[in-house]
C-alpha cells in the first residue's frame, strides 16, 4: 500500500518533468505540472498517516518512509500543489511563453528532487539528493534572466556547493565513525548509524556533527550560513521563491534532525542541542536586524524564513515532547504561511511594477480581498493568535521552559517581538500611504493568483483555533521516535 | 581496519602523496595565473588516483582500482578539460583583483594547516591512532578544506572559485581513500559523476554572467545587498 502510493508520488513529477520536455507547449506543460502536483498531495497525505504506525523500508533499504521524512514530504506536497496553481496564474504574466516548458519541467523536477532526498535511507544518498536540489533550482532561480537573477543564482550554487561539501566531509567522518564498530564496509543508513552511535568515540562524533550541522545548516538558512537565501528567495519567480521557503529548507533541516538523533546517541552531551539552539538564536536576530531596516519586499519575506528557520532549529535544539511537536506543526504552518506570503508579494510586484516597499501603496483601497488576505497573512507569520504559528511558537517556548532552555526563550521572544513590530511596521507603509499620483497604472492579477491565497489562510486560520488530537498523537510518535535510543 | 596494521612501506607511500597533495593545493593558492592552477588541479587529481590505486594494492580493496581510474578520467582530465574550455572562451588568464597577495594567503593558508594538525592531533590521540597516517590524512582532509574556502574568499574570478570549490572536494577524496577504504563504492561513483553535472552548471552559469553581468568577477556582483 505504502510502496504503491510512494511510487505513484515519485512517477507522477517524473513524468511530468519529462512530458515537458517533450510536449513544449507552454498550456499543455502548465496543467500537466498541476496534475502531478494533485496527485503528488493525495498520496502524500495517506502516507503521513501510516507512516505513523513505523517506517517502511523499500529497495533494499535504500529508501525509507519514517513519521519525520513523511512530516516533510506532506509539507512540501502542500507548497507544492499551492504553487503549482499560483504559478498558472503568475507566469502568464511574465510574457515568456515559448521558455515556460522549460520552466516547468524544472519546477516538477525540483519538487521531484526534495521528495526523493526525504526518502533516502542512506546518509551519502541523502547528501546527492540534496546536491541535486541546488542545480536543479539554480536554473529556477536564474530564470528570469535579468543581472539581478544570475548574481542570485551565481551566489546560490556557491555558497550552497561549498556548504554542503561540508557536510559531505562531516557524512564521510561519520562513516569512519562508524567503521571502528561495525567494521570498514557497512551500508550507512540512518538506524545503522544511530545504532553504532554509542560506541562512537565521543570527539570524532562531535567534529562530524558540527560539519554536518554547518554544511546543511548552508542549505537551511540558519545565520551566519544565510546569505544566499535572501537573494535567491528575492530574485526567483514567485512560485519558485515559495517552493524554496516552504519545502526545500525543510527537506535540509530533516538531514540536521536525522544527524542530531545521531549525535544524541552518541554521547557528545549537550553540544548537539546547544549549538543548535545557539544557530537558531542567531538566524532570529539576524532575521530580527534585517527585517527592521528592509526595503525590497520579497527580500522581507526572505529574511522572515531565515527567522523562522531559526525557530524550527530552535525547536527541535530544545526537543522534548514539546520541542518536537511544536518544530513539526512550525513546519507546516510557515509552509502555508510563507507561500501565501509570497504570492502576495508576487501579486503586488506586478501590480505596481516594483519590488520596492516604498513603490507599493494604498493596498487596501485598491485590492479589497487579496490586500487583506495579504495582511492576514503578515499577522500569521509574525505569530499574532488566532493563527497556526502562533501556538506552534508558543509550544516551542514551553519546551524550552520545561528542558532548562530559558535562556534561549527569554532571548526568543524579545526577538519574535522585535519582527513583529518592524514587519507590520512595512505592511502599514504599504497599505495606509496613498500612493503619488504620478505613479504607473495598476494591473489587476487573476484569479489564478488569488485562489491559492484563500487555500493557504484558511487552514492556517483552522489550526489556529484548533489542534486536531490525532495531530497531536501524531507529533507524540514522532518525538518518541526521535528520542528514544535503540539498543 | 586498514590503518592499525599497516606496513611501513605502505605507511610511507600514502603520507608521501598525501603531502604531495597538500602542496599541489599551496602551489594552487600561491598562483595568480588560472592556468596553473589549473595544471596544479589536474596533478592534484592525478595524485588521489594513484593513492586510490595504493590504498586499493595494500588493503585488499580492488574496486578502489576502478575508483582510482575514474578519478583520473573525470578529475585528471575531463575536468581540467572543460575548465580550460570555459578560460579559453573568457579570455580571462590570471586573477585582477586580489584581497589578499599570494604571499599572504601562503601564510594564512600555512595557519589552516597549523589548526587542521591541531583537531587531528586531538582527535588521533582520542582514538589511540596518534602517530599513524590516519592523523596525517585527516590534517590533510581538513586543512585542504581550509584552503579551498581561503581560495573561495580571497578570489573573484568566476574561474577561481569553481576551482577552490573543486579543491574543497579533492581534500575529501583524499582523506576518505585512506580513512574509509570500505565506503560503498555506489556513493563513490555516484559523487564523481555529480561533480561532472556541477561543472557544466557553471559552465552555463558564467556564460550567463558574462552576457548579463558583463564580468565574471564576483566583486561586481554588488546588486543584491541588504
Amino acid at each position: 500500500m505504502a510502496g504503491a502510493l510512494l511510487l505513484a508520488m515519485l512517477v507522477a513529477p517524473l513524468i511530468a518533468a519529462l512530458a515537458c520536455m517533450v510536449i513544449r507547449s507552454p498550456r499543455i506543460a502548465e496543467k500537466l505540472n498541476f496534475v502531478s502536483s494533485i496527485v503528488v498531495f493525495a498520496t502524500a497525505v495517506p502516507l503521513t498517516v501510516l507512516s505513523a504506525q513505523g517506517p517502511h523500508y523499500y529497495l533494499e533499504d535504500y529508501v525509507v518512509i519514517d513519521i519525520t521524512g513523511a512530516w516533510v514530504i506532506l509539507c512540501t506536497s502542500i507548497v507544492y500543489l499551492l504553487a503549482s496553481i499560483y504559478s498558472i496564474g503568475y507566469m502568464r504574466l511574465l510574457d515568456e511563453d515559448e521558455k515556460l516548458w522549460s520552466f516547468y519541467a524544472l519546477f516538477s523536477g525540483f519538487a521531484l528532487t526534495i521528495l526523493v532526498s526525504s526518502v533516502m535511507n542512506n546518509a551519502g544518498l541523502y547528501w546527492i539528493a540534496i546536491e541535486l536540489t541546488t542545480l536543479v533550482s539554480t536554473f529556477l532561480v536564474g530564470f528570469e534572466r535579468a543581472a539581478e537573477s544570475i548574481e542570485a543564482a551565481w551566489k546560490y550554487i556557491i555558497i550552497i556547493s561549498a556548504g554542503i561539501s561540508l557536510a559531505l566531509l562531516g557524512t564521510v567522518l561519520f562513516y569512519w565513525c562508524g567503521s571502528f564498530v561495525l567494521g570498514p564496509t557497512y551500508d550507512m543508513t540512518w538506524d545503522v548509524l544511530r545504532q553504532a552511535a554509542p560506541k562512537m568515540n565521543p570527539a570524532l562524533a562531535a567534529l562530524s556533527y558540527l560539519l554536518v550541522l554547518v554544511g546543511y545548516g548552508t542549505k537551511v538558512g540558519l545565520a551566519p550560513m544565510h546569505s544566499w537565501l535572501p537573494d535567491a528567495h528575492s530574485e526567483s519567480p514567485a512560485p519558485i521563491s515559495a517552493m524554496l521557503s516552504g519545502a526545500l529548507l525543510n527537506s535540509a533541516m530533516l538531514g540536521i534532525v536525522r544527524y542530531l538523533v545521531i549525535a544524541d546517541a552518541a554521547q557528545t552531551g549537550q553540544l548537539a542541542r546547544v549549538t543548535l539552539v545557539a544557530f537558531g538564536l542567531i538566524s532570529l536576530l539576524v532575521g530580527a536586524l534585517f527585517i527592521v531596516r528592509q526595503t525590497g519586499v520579497k527580500r522581507l519575506m526572505a529574511y522572515s524564513s531565515v527567522e523562522h528557520m531559526g525557530v524550527i532549529a530552535l525547536g527541535f535544539g530544545i526537543g522534548g515532547p514539546f520541542g518536537v511537536a511544536g518544530a513539526l506543526y512550525h513546519m507546516l504552518n510557515h509552509s502555508l504561511n510563507k507561500s501565501l506570503m509570497f504570492f502576495g508579494a508576487g501579486n503586488a510586484m506586478r501590480s505596481f511594477g516594483s519590488k520596492e516597499i516604498k513603490n507599493i501603496h494604498n493596498m487596501w483601497g485598491r485590492f479589497p480581498v487579496q490586500g487583506a488576505l495579504w495582511l492576514a497573512g503578515a499577522a500569521a507569520i509574525t505569530g499574532a493568535p488566532p493563527f497556526g504559528l502562533f501556538l506552534s511558537e508558543l509550544v516551542i517556548l514551553r519546551a524550552g521552559f520545561e528542558r532548562g532552555y530559558e535562556w534561549a526563550v527569554y532571548a526568543m521572544v524579545v526577538l519574535l517581538i522585535v519582527i513583529f513590530i518592524g514587519f507590520l511596521n512595512h505592511f502599514r507603509a504599504m497599505y495606509f500611504n496613498a500612493g503619488e499620483p504620478s505613479t504607473p497604472p495598476v494591473k489587476a492579477v487573476s484569479s489564478w493568483c488569488v485562489a491559492p491565497m484563500w487555500l493557504a489562510l484558511v487552514p492556517l486560520v483552522v489550526f489556529g483555533v484548533w489542534w486536531p488530537q490525532s495531530l497531536w498523537n501524531h507529533f507524540m510518535t514522532a518525538s518518541h521516535v526521535l528520542s528514544v535510543v535503540s539498543p | 581496519m586498514l590503518i592499525a596494521h599497516l606496513d611501513p612501506l605502505a605507511s610511507s607511500i600514502f603520507s608521501f602523496m598525501a603531502i604531495v597533495s597538500l602542496l599541489l593545493a599551496f602551489v594552487m593558492l600561491g598562483s595568480r595565473w588560472l592556468n596553473n592552477y589549473l595544471y596544479a588541479f589536474a596533478a592534484e587529481s592525478w595524485v588521489i588516483a594513484a593513492l586510490s590505486a595504493a590504498v586499493g594494492f595494500y588493503g585488499g580493496y580492488p574496486e578502489l582500482y576502478l575508483i582510482a581510474i575514474l578519478t583520473a578520467l573525470f578529475r585528471g582530465l575531463l575536468l581540467p578539460y572543460l575548465v580550460g574550455r570555459i578560460i579559453g572562451r573568457l579570455n580571462v588568464t590570471r586573477e585582477i583583483h586580489e584581497i589578499l597577495e599570494p604571499s599572504s594567503s601562503l601564510v594564512a593558508g600555512a595557519f589552516g594547516v597549523i589548526f587542521a594538525l591541531t583537531v587531528s592531533y586531538r582527535i588521533g590521540a582520542s582514538l589511540g591512532l596518534a602517530g599513524t597516517v590516519a592523523v596525517l590524512a585527516l590534517t590533510i582532509m581538513l586543512s585542504m578544506k581550509l584552503i579551498g574556502f581561503l581560495m573561495l574568499a580571497v578570489r573573484h574570478e568566476a574561474l577561481s572559485q569553481i576551482l577552490g570549490l573543486l579543491v574543497l572536494e579533492n581534500g575529501i577524496f583524499l582523506g576518505a581513500q585512506i580513512l574509509v577504504p570500505g565506503m560503498p563504492l555506489l556513493i563513490e561513483i555516484v559523487i564523481l559523476f555529480d561533480l561532472l553535472v556541477v561543472v557544466a552548471c557553471f559552465g552555463v552559469l558564467v556564460r550567463y554572467l558574462v552576457a548579463h553581468v558583463g564580468s565574471t568577477s564576483s566583486l561586481d556582483l554588488n546588486r543584491l545587498v541588504g
